[in-house]
């Protein structure tokens, strides 16, 4: 028997100096990025803050309160772009809200075969991939055009109605929240599908079992264990929409007034941001950091809000197991 | 359903006469309140869904319609034309938007990805790794708009001029905390077989990583930067007053203001000018098939290892 030549017998061995230095400093790094992300977060929100302190000072709260935004008079204030930032985003969220659940229900409780539900879901997340600039390009030669019928009618026949008080001029904030509600369906279609198909399948069939119809089941059973992810999807959505820009500066008018109307114009934080920004002096700049800041606080506080319900439901979701 | 009489009198009845035994109508009927019920909400709610889809088609229908028709040539390799004058086309646009989200690639993607090996592997479960997942979470919650607002801050007003990097560094915090989070994950999902394999044979934490656990978790996490980077394709509210606009093309000025695909639909949707909109129409074409096909490309990625 030739004995063959001793190889290494295997090929496992311990690292070497080197390889224990550049683990050290690999994992060092990824340190340093991970560190690095909280603060880039401080340092966005730093940023905003002290640009925006001259403004604060200058103008304190008057600035939440005031209604008119002149730069040549140095005034600026936010009420009326805050409250239509919150009527767009409310509206679209109803809007949105309601067929975004629609949605999930129709993906989720097996009411097409699993091949046209797969697609479906495909062209729901496609929907969320469209720019949102397309979608005000859009909203300016289609939506404009289709509801300004609509709107005269309303207008002629339920004008003493708050909500109908004014004529469709073009833009406005009923176009505008009709566009939004589109952008923000998919996030919730998304979240409170998720929400649905974690409901555990002994449920449902318990409910079967006693001899629920589809709807009993989904109105009894299904959505109230799911709740608490719609709702937080609904939450998130909502932050979403508020801090959207594009579909908003395209269609609602910047008119820095704010009406009850939903055929009259309008503006909103975000889209004060991107009409002023542009060609603003010193000044305007300072009171525009403001704004952000604004508008910063405001979708902090409904994000923080959404995940907490999110993390609630999920955690009661893990009770049902 | 139990006789009145009880279950005792089913009982006794099966030994003399067959028991009958009330059972209500199995049959589905649209008479029954109940079930005409459940088919009207059936019937409401997929025609809600159609509703909800409709838009996506008539985008898609009025870009394929509109934007066509500018579609040749010299929508590629010609500059946007001034107020009133023909022709023309989006050739700058498409290269800008190109430059500007690949610059904002290159500054987001390492930095993500490197978070991500920390959040999964060596800082899991440490007070570090929650807050900085938190940091994440708040960012990919920030309004697109409020980037730009930083980026403006920081690198506008400081350099003193628009320009490409500034873009880029707006774009780059909305792609940062998307490539993270899908890469933790992504790293989370291999198997941890594989990684005790590589740790056994005396690899070091970084040798199994690099080796190992990367290149297994690679297709996910290419999804997700993809996926983040078709979303800053479309993005306009951070560009406005970051990367602004130019007429010109790229010439490797980096430092100078740099047209994009959506910044120019952003300006054209308005003009009074029939060739703009056209053209913002065919901007809108092009964007949104660079989107689309980046998009499904990055989705296709983790599916095919799915199948097998």
């Amino acid at each position: 028997m030739s004995s063959a030549p001793p190889r290494a017998v295997t090929i496992s061995r311990p690292p070497s100096a080197r390889e224990i230095f550049v683990n050290r400093a690999f994992r060092g790094l990824t340190h340093v990025f991970a560190w690095a992300t909280i603060v880039l977060l401080a340092y966005i929100l730093f940023e905003i803050g002290s640009l925006a302190v001259p403004a604060m000072n200058e103008y304190g709260a008057d600035f939440v309160t005031g209604t008119t935004w002149d730069a040549n008079r140095e005034e600026f204030g936010v009420l009326p772009e805050i409250m239509g930032t919150l009527y767009t985003s409310l509206i679209a969220l109803v809007i949105g809200g309601a067929l975004g659940v629609a949605v999930a229900i129709v993906l989720s409780q097996g009411f097409l075969p699993p091949v046209l539900e797969h697609l479906m879901k495909n062209i729901v997340e496609l929907l969320a991939a469209i720019p949102s600039v397309v979608y005000g390009l859009w909203g300016i030669f289609v939506v404009i055009p289709t509801v300004r019928g609509p709107a005269e009618w309303l207008h002629e026949h339920l004008g003493f109605l708050p909500f109908f008080d004014t004529r469709l001029s073009g833009p406005g904030i009923l176009p505008a929240s009709l566009v939004l509600s589109i952008m923000v369906l998919p996030t919730v279609a998304a979240i409170s599908r998720e929400a649905m198909v974690a409901v555990p399948h002994k449920l449902r069939e318990a409910a079967f079992g006693l001899g629920a119809t589809r709807w009993e089941t989904i109105l009894g059973v299904v959505l109230p264990t799911a709740s608490a992810g719609i709702f937080g999807a609904v939450v998130l959505a909502f932050g979403r929409a508020l801090g959207e820009t594009m579909a908003l500066a395209m269609l609602v008018g910047n008119a820095n007034v704010f009406g009850w109307s939903l055929f009259s114009p309008g503006n909103t934080l975000a889209s004060l941001l991107a009409n002023h920004f542009p060609e603003a002096g010193r000044v305007e700049v300072g009171a525009l950091m403001y704004a952000a800041l604004v508008l910063t606080a405001i979708t902090l506080i409904v994000n923080v809000i959404g995940s907490l319900i999110m993390i609630r439901a999920s955690s009661k979701m893990q009770g049902l197991r | 359903m139990i006789p009145p009489e009880g279950i005792g009198a089913a009982r006794r009845g099966a030994t003399g006469d067959p028991p009958r035994i009330d059972v209500p109508d199995l049959e589905r009927s649209l008479k029954n309140v109940r079930t005409l019920f459940s088919a009207l909400m059936s019937v409401v709610t997929v025609t809600a869904s159609v509703v909800a889809l409709y838009p996506l088609f008539s985008v898609l229908y009025l870009l394929i319609v509109r934007g066509g028709r500018r579609l040749g040539l010299s929508l590629f390799t010609e500059l946007p034309p001034g107020a009133g004058m023909i022709g023309g086309g989006i050739g700058n646009a498409i290269v800008g938007t190109l430059v500007t989200v690949g610059l904002a690639a290159v500054l987001a993607v390492p930095f993500g990805i490197l978070a991500a090996i920390y959040l999964a592997e060596y800082g899991d479960g440490s007070r570090v790794a929650g807050v900085v997942r938190f940091s994440a979470k708040v960012l990919t919650g920030m309004p697109s708009i409020l980037t730009g607002v930083f980026a403006y801050a920081a690198v506008v007003v400081v350099t003193g001029s628009f320009s490409a990097v500034a873009g880029a560094v707006a774009l780059s915090i909305l792609v940062l905390p998307i490539v993270m989070l899908t890469a933790e994950e992504a790293i989370r999902m291999v198997p941890h077989k594989m990684k005790e394999a590589a740790i056994g044979m005396g690899a070091t934490d970084t040798q199994t990583t690099l080796r190992v656990t990367l290149p297994t978790a690679m297709p996910a996490i290419l999804t997700g930067v993809m996926l983040s980077l078709s979303r800053a394709m479309g993005e306009t509210a951070p560009l406005l007053f970051t990367a602004l606009f130019s007429d010109f093309w790229f010439e490797g000025g980096l430092g100078e203001p740099i047209a994009t695909l959506a910044v120019l639909i952003y300006n054209f949707s308005g003009s009074p000018f029939d060739n703009q909109i056209d053209l913002a129409w065919a901007a809108s074409l092009v964007l949104v098939a660079i989107v689309l096909v980046i998009n499904l490309a990055g989705q296709a990625l983790t599916k095919r290892p799915e199948r097998r």
